[in-house]
């Protein structure tokens, strides 16, 4: 027999039972945020229970302020009543909540791997396409829409059809501050948008193996922007010493029975995959997106894309109207672009190990644009600030914010005004993501530091030395 | 959920590559009721309206006849990003209950799916050729049939699209997912009680 894929360990697992095709897949752990309102009101509406209350874990996200710890002073009555109703829900359901105000409260897809919800071997599902994230910790974690949060809420298991595998290998030893991000964002350009859809991607390669488990937590975030719902790394002994202690993870004697069996979990060598991608992490630079899919990215030293050297008239049309929407023409340097806001934070890159990288580039320059820095969790913002790393970016002029979502997607009321332009670290560069007519562009942390102090794109190797 | 067998209607070609989710709808409209009244003006909302409510004459939707229009022809990667499941709310309060389209992401695909909207896949040169003959024949029907996964148009053209037996029974009958799932509680139950690699959990 073959061997199997890491994927196929844990699916396999997971098979409560199947029919013409489909699976139906038992679900470990669930995670909720403010935007699943509509679950609970959905099981309120029909009188169900929720199936298993014990492995839900809930926070608000979406809708959290970011500039006041007083919901008082939220305007939109809508807004305050979504990011309350998740404590209400939690407690009426038995789910475990941290709430507003709670230093363990943040955004769903950093709080999980946080408090140690998020462990390999398991199947996880959150009503957010971005779920793709946790798979850096070697489990199966996949976003899901509304209808799919009621059916988790009330059976604890979801049909699904089983998705192909494939396998990106990126191989090579990665350049001086070149990041996670602009590693997930040169396998975008290289596969698509749409180059992982219908497909359960892992990553593998020495890059990824020599990358920080807060690094695999970038790569498996953007999975969803190849199309692909379910991102993973297989577990190592960096992911071991990442989930031990952790709140939610096993203790004791079931910590050694946990580890016996996620040691069992990588890929067998003999593995086969429906697809394999291998992407050289040595040609990899600092990206900038320019357009508004996630696969428009270039390194920092190139000019923009000649739309006449396109041969699908399609394609071209699409560049065209991203130029027009965007306000930039074809054959710019990408240093040539000036940015009217920079936002640090959203579930790709608002980790500590993201915060750090920032204050390096921010330390002692001042900034030249309006910058938020907005962290991922409570948690994360105590430990930034026991690092001092808070004073680094007030001294420098940025703003030090509350953590949630926020620009990322503006649910929140943290947004671009028409036509300005942001440096951003979020995920998504879609037209009007950041607020009507705003204009995104994609970057790493440190990236998003250098253009804050310049007030333009910048190659942040430039501006720091090589150790 | 309404069942589908078949829908007849005037198609839209779509002409957006990578259409996304934030496209469809903005993110501002998720905290809205799906019941609202307005809730189909808030499809594809920023290509339709400006700032001040005026309609963009130049997206399809605000041009005669495709006001009517319900059944979309769309590119390659339909749906992509967001998860968000107003996406296909947004849609099904305009009346649409079909979407064609080369691929589809496939979180919005299953959300379509639960709520009674046929995610049609068919080749991107056909999907190509529909839109160009919606846009040269505007107000052109097309008929698509779910019992015999068909769609006609192009004055009497037929293709064949698959779409897997679970979620062809599931659409023909207008089956809701939960209450079949809770049927096989018993099967639940028992997987939960043998799960010996996951002790630990």
């Amino acid at each position: 027999m073959a061997g199997q894929t890491l994927f196929d360990k844990i699916w396999n697992r997971h098979v409560v039972t199947e029919k013409h095709g489909q699976t139906l897949l038992y679900v470990d752990r669930h995670l909720l945020h403010d935007g699943s309102i509509w679950g609970f009101e959905r099981l309120r509406q029909n009188g169900w229970k929720m199936r298993r209350p014990d492995q839900a874990f809930a926070t608000p996200d979406h809708y959290t302020p970011t500039h006041t710890a007083s919901l008082d002073d939220l305007t939109d009555p809508r807004a305050r009543e979504i990011a309350l109703a998740i404590k209400s829900n939690s407690e009426e359901f038995g789910v475990t909540v941290f709430p507003w105000g709670d230093k363990r409260q943040g955004i769903a897809h950093v709080v999980g791997p946080e408090q140690g919800i998020t462990l390999p071997g398991l199947t996880m599902v959150c009503g957010d396409s971005h779920t793709s994230t946790h798979g850096a910790l070697g489990c199966i974690s996949m976003g899901i829409g509304s209808s799919e949060v009621t059916h988790v809420m009330a059976t604890q298991t979801l049909w699904q059809t089983k998705p192909k595998t494939m396998r990106i290998n990126i191989e090579g030893k990665l350049g001086f501050s070149v990041t996670a991000k602009d590693v997930i964002l040169a396998v975008i350009r290289q596969i698509g948008t749409a180059g992982g859809t219908g497909y359960a991607i892992e990553f593998a390669g020495s890059a990824i193996r020599d990358m920080s488990m807060e690094g695999r937590l970038t790569v498996c975030n953007m999975t969803i922007e190849a199309g692909s719902r379910c991102g993973m790394v297989a577990p190592d002994e960096k992911t071991i010493e990442y989930v031990k202690g952790r709140p939610f993870a096993p203790k004791g004697d079931k910590w050694d029975m946990a580890l016996k069996f996620w040691r069992s979990l990588p890929s067998d060598d003999d593995a086969v995959f429906d697809a394999e991608v291998t992407v050289d992490a040595n040609a990899i630079a600092p990206m900038v997106t320019w357009g508004n899919s996630p696969q428009e990215a270039v390194q920092v030293t190139e000019r923009l894309p000649d739309p006449d050297k396109e041969d699908d008239p399609d394609r071209k049309a699409t560049l065209l109207a991203a130029y027009d929407y965007m306000g930039l023409t074809p054959g710019m340097p990408i240093a040539e672009i000036a940015v009217d806001k920079v936002f640090i934070g959203a579930c790709t890159n608002a980790r500590i190990e993201d915060l750090r990288a920032a204050a390096a580039v921010a330390k002692g320059r001042k900034a030249t644009v309006p910058t938020l820095v907005v962290p991922g969790s409570g948690l994360v913002k105590e430990q930034a600030e026991a690092e001092g790393l808070d004073k680094v970016f007030t001294e420098a002029g940025f703003e030090w914010r509350l953590p949630g979502c926020s620009m990322c997607v503006g649910m929140n009321g943290d947004l671009l005004k028409p036509g300005e332009r942001s440096a951003s670290t979020s995920n998504r560069n879609f037209r009007g993501r950041q607020g009507v007519d705003s204009r995104t562009h994609l970057v790493s942390p440190a990236m998003a530091a250098a253009a804050a102090i310049t007030g333009h794109f910048t190659d942040v190797r430039t501006m720091m030395e090589d150790a | 959920m309404e069942p589908f067998k078949s829908f007849k209607s005037m198609g839209m070609p779509i002409d957006i590559l990578n259409c996304d989710t934030d496209a469809i709808i903005p993110a501002r409209f998720l905290r809205i009721p799906l019941d609202d009244p307005d809730y189909n003006q808030y499809l594809f909302h920023d290509l339709r309206f400006n700032e001040d409510g005026s309609e963009k004459p130049d997206f399809i939707m605000n041009q005669q006849p495709f006001r009517d229009a319900k059944v979309i022809v769309a590119d390659v990667n339909w749906g992509c990003g967001s998860s968000r499941e107003h996406a296909v709310g947004a849609l099904v309060a305009n009346g649409i209950r079909v979407v064609i389209a080369p691929s589809i992401a496939d979180i919005h695909r299953s959300n379509c799916m639960k709520n009674g909207v046929l995610p049609v896949i068919l080749s991107r040169e056909d999907c190509d050729t529909l839109r160009a003959h919606m846009h040269e024949a505007p107000g052109a029907e097309i008929d698509v049939d779910l019992e015999t996964q068909t769609v006609t148009a192009l004055n009497g053209t037929t293709f064949n699209f698959e779409i897997g037996p679970f979620d062809k029974h599931r659409m023909l009958n207008g089956i809701d997912d939960i209450g079949m799932t809770m049927e096989l509680d018993a099967e639940i139950s028992a997987f939960e009680n043998d799960r010996k690699d996951y002790a630990w959990l």
